[in-house]
């Protein structure tokens, strides 16, 4: 690779911010204090520290800080994003302290954790930030020096100028660079010069984790604060009627009963506002026991909704109605509408060649359908946010994925101005896409705004599992035309959900045959739906590869052989232009898992499942392993290829594909919410199944593809095709193919 | 309210609360002790795990009147500076990923140990089945309590 010279624009994020004359001490705050030190540690810090830009300062002992600036819901993104950083910059990683940056887009720029973007997407922004205070040291090394800049090397911390013998401790030259302007352009390292990226580095907030320190934003605890909590309506299609206070305002601790609007008549919601119940009643007093004593009580008439429609501006800044039915929905009756849908056309948005011509004469045809239920995301922490509004200022601290989204929002309904509202990112304990919805930071911020006080909103479980975002229930048809000699010669996929389409019409197979259909269709819904890990993926993935597998046992081909010889194709001649993925890097993590698990020598392949897939920017491939016993599945083991570009912590990297292959085989396994007259039927992990740690996978290994393409993400990308490698895996260890989630054991098979 | 005095991680704590607040409560509002986190309230995910007289126990479900006079410890208690073998191989293998389940597994896994310093991986099954991971973190939660118990 070469070297990559990149210049730091007007608009740059860095700025050099020394005082004047020297050394600023910052002082720790909520989050920073986090780092549990040990006495040791705490000598080993500086007196004095010196700003080089917004994501570094310098210690004058040489201890570094640096301000990782994407919020962090166990993606490891503060340990990564600041190895980014440390590399450029040239120190060892055992003198980098970690700091979480609050929000501050003017100097971290899109705060953003969601869509597997973020070392994506900060990829070469922090590399600069290292390379440029790098710069600025050896700047200010030369001119004490009076030699050229161009002369002084740095390794570990230290700036060396070799012809005249002299070397100097960044941290003895701190205050001076950071008086030197910041360079309009910065040279890059080469891949090859990595110290520490493609290195493991361990978790810096481990020892954080397992000592208990307060971290979470359920844990943000300020003096006088109040305890909340919400009451919505026990179904969709419900908003609130009335509420009797007197039914527990005389309760022990309890301060106060509120009713919420979320939303200022006329306010135009953008899409990640998306909220069933802006209008919901707050329970507020002294501890949280106490508060939902009074839950509890609270005597509540709720209403049934009439249908309305909204203008919602999307992601990219377009705007589209949506209509909200009114009415109690059931799963039994989306069933029924979904069989309607599936049996008519759809909306033609892919067409290759001609299909239909190529049915007609096809020997044999093979239909299949695939059905995914909704899902909730049940991260482990419940939605919470601490707020205190002063007058006309906020202070928040709360776990979420899009601070930049919601604070416009926090904004209108609270009648203040954006840049009054501070913002501190909290570590969140899981997101899986359910924290990018903060309507619960807008919920706390009004509470504390009635209550003139400093507030924390926790919701309880229940509250959690039934308050919507979910994943949408999904629905894919696919048909595939065989010829006389086996060929497989047009694909149909018709899919539609409720409320959304799951279907991505320019993904493989598309782009590998002559002829291809894709059609999709949606159905209405006062049901709210969000991001969910690999939104739609998650459920196409399983279905087009349990599809796929079909196909190779019906024409008599190895699965994997099958895949890649529609890879050859796509990628020696693609058919139509449009097509999402690189066939020869997909080929690649199929050949690489196959080598992996001695896919071709090994001749018991007799449980094993393949899938692999393209998605967020990332192909992923699995081979699961799985036996029967007493009638249940049990993963034996899960071979994984990655092609993720360049890893940056491989160790940590494997995490996230092992957390997506064990998250995924728990929702292919147990996943499942249902509705009658529009209620959630789970409330709580008494009847919502999570997977445990006796279901999980005996084994797991992640193989990575190496080369030296920029860094993609990681935290969705495994999880899609493990539904299909289960699916695949069961039907080999059972004879009976799984066509709907949660996968269930039909038939035993013996020995 | 009344008052208790409690035995928290070896030290006397005075609180003055409904006796049927869950000690759960007691220790994250009236103590702000936030090691041990709220996941279900129904002893189903294990997120509240705490020892009382060195027993695993959901703290979502005791009240604080049921453990007036034994002996609590918390996951800031379990060692001084994260020296526990449990703390130490869970930072050896990396295991947290969110790490909000985490203090619930560690103190399930460390009341394991004491009474099986060997356990088998159907002994790990057993007694981590109760403390869910939505990240998906088993494989080196058990590889890690393993470690420990060569270690221990
Ligand atoms: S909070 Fe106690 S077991 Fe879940
Ligand atoms: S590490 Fe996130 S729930 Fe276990």
């Amino acid at each position: 690779m070469t070297i990559i010279k990149t210049s730091v624009g007007r608009r740059s994020f860095l700025k050099s911010s020394a005082m004047a004359g020297g050394g600023l001490v910052i002082g720790f705050n909520f989050l920073s204090s986090c780092q549990s030190k040990t006495e040791e540690e705490i000598m080993a810090m500086p007196k004095e520290w010196f700003d080089i830009n917004a994501y570094l300062k310098i210690g004058d002992n040489g201890v570094v800080t640096i301000v990782s600036p994407n919020p962090e819901f166990g993606q490891n993104v503060r340990t990564s994003m600041p190895m980014l950083i440390a590399e450029e910059l040239d120190v060892d990683w055992e003198k980098v302290i970690v700091e979480q940056a609050p929000y501050h887009p003017e100097k971290y720029g899109f705060q953003f954790t969601g869509g597997s973007r973020g070392i994506m997407s900060r990829w070469e922004p922090l590399r600069m930030a290292g390379a440029s205070a790098r710069h600025m040291l050896r700047e200010a090394a030369a001119q004490q020096w009076q030699v050229p800049m161009e002369e002084i090397s740095t390794a570990s911390g230290v700036l060396h100028h070799e012809l005249t013998g002299k070397s100097i401790p960044y941290g003895e030259i701190a205050s001076e660079a950071s008086n030197i302007p910041v360079p309009k352009e910065v040279v890059l390292k080469e891949i090859k010069d990595f110290k520490i990226i493609g290195t493991s580095r361990k978790n810096v907030d481990s020892k954080s984790i397992v000592t208990g320190e307060p971290m979470f934003g359920v844990d943000y605890y300020q003096e006088g604060m109040f305890y909340a909590m919400i009451e919505h309506p026990p179904a969709f299609g419900m908003t609130l009627k009335s509420v009797d206070k007197s039914s527990v305002i005389n309760m022990p601790g309890i301060k106060d009963v509120l009713t919420i609007k979320s939303y200022k008549d006329g306010y135009e919601k953008r899409v990640f506002d998306t909220n069933a119940f802006s209008e919901i009643v707050a329970i507020v007093g002294n501890s949280t026991w106490e508060v939902m004593q009074a839950k509890k009580q609270l005597k509540i008439e709720w209403q049934a909704i009439e249908a309305y429609s909204e203008t919602v501006t999307s992601f990219r800044g377009d705007k589209k109605t949506v209509n909200i039915p009114a009415g109690l929905e059931s799963t039994a009756k989306h069933n029924k509408q979904m069989d309607i849908l599936s049996a008519k056309q759809g909306k033609i948005v892919r067409k290759d060649g001609n299909p239909d011509l190529a049915f007609k004469n096809a020997a044999k045809v093979i239909e299949r359908t695939y059905s995914a239920p909704f899902l909730a995301h049940n991260c482990m922490e419940p939605m919470n946010a601490f707020a205190h509004v002063t007058g006309d200022s906020v202070k928040i601290a709360a776990p979420l994925q899009i601070p930049g989204s919601i604070l416009p929002t926090v904004a209108a309904s609270l009648g203040v101005a954006v840049e009054n509202i501070e913002m501190d990112i909290t570590r969140m304990g899981g997101g899986f896409g359910r924290r990018a919805y903060a309507h619960y930071v807008v919920e706390a911020a009004l509470i504390s705004q009635q209550m003139e006080a400093p507030v924390k909103l926790i919701y309880s479980r229940e509250d959690d599992m039934t308050h919507g975002i979910y994943r949408p229930t999904y629905r894919a048809t696919y048909r595939a035309a065989i010829d006389a000699n086996n060929n497989l010669t047009a694909l149909h996929v018709k899919a539609g959900g409720i409320p959304e389409s799951p279907l991505f019409a320019d993904r493989f197979p598309a782009g590998a045959l002559d002829n291809y259909l894709a059609e999709e269709w949606s159905i209405e819904s006062n049901i709210t739906i969000g991001a969910f890990r690999a939104p739609r993926s998650n459920f196409m993935a399983g279905a087009e590869q349990s599809f796929l597998d079909e196909i190779a046992e019906t024409i008599g081909k190895d699965p994997i052989q099958f895949r890649l010889d529609l890879l050859q194709r796509a990628e020696d001649n693609p058919v139509g232009e449009k097509n999402d993925y690189d066939a020869a890097r997909y080929a690649g993590v199929l050949k690489l898992v196959r080598d992996k698990s001695d896919w071709d020598v090994n001749q018991s392949n007799a449980h094993r499942g393949i899938s692999a897939y393209f998605c967020h920017n990332t192909y992923a491939a699995h081979i699961l392993d799985v036996t029967i016993e007493n009638g249940k599945p049990v993963v034996q083991n899960v071979s994984c290829a990655i092609d993720c570009g360049v890893v940056v912590n491989p160790d940590a990297a494997k995490n996230m594909a092992e957390g997506a292959i064990i998250d995924g085989i728990g929702n292919a396994l147990f996943g499942e919410l249902s509705f009658k007259d529009g209620i959630p039927e789970k409330k709580n992990f008494d009847t919502y199944r999570m997977i445990r740690m006796s279901e999980a996978p005996k084994n797991i290994d992640v193989h990575f593809v190496e080369n030296e393409i920029a860094p993609t993400g990681m935290g969705e990308p495994p999880f899609p095709p493990i539904f299909g490698a289960l699916a695949n895996a069961m039907y080999k260890a059972t004879g009976t193919r799984n066509y709907d989630q949660p996968f269930k054991v039909t038939k035993d098979v013996l020995g | 309210m009344e008052v208790f005095t409690l035995n928290i991680n070896g030290e006397k704590q005075e609180v003055n609360v409904d006796p049927n607040t869950p000690i759960l409560w007691v220790l994250r509002d009236s103590l702000q002790m936030m090691g041990t986190k709220y996941g279900c309230g129904i002893a189903q995910c294990g997120a509240c795990t705490i020892h009382v007289e060195g027993v695993a126990m959901r703290s979502c479900q005791l009240s604080v009147a049921a453990v007036k006079g034994k002996k609590i410890t918390t996951i800031e208690g379990l060692s001084e500076n994260a020296s526990h073998p449990l703390q130490e191989a869970w930072i050896e293998h990396d295991v947290p990923q969110c790490g909000y389940c985490q203090a619930g597994q560690i103190m399930s896994a460390a009341a394991l140990l004491k009474d099986k310093p060997n356990p088998s991986d159907a002994d790990i099954d057993a007694a981590m089945n109760g403390n869910i991971c939505r990240c998906g973190t088993y494989t080196r939660i058990k590889a890690a309590i393993k470690t420990a118990a060569k270690n221990g």
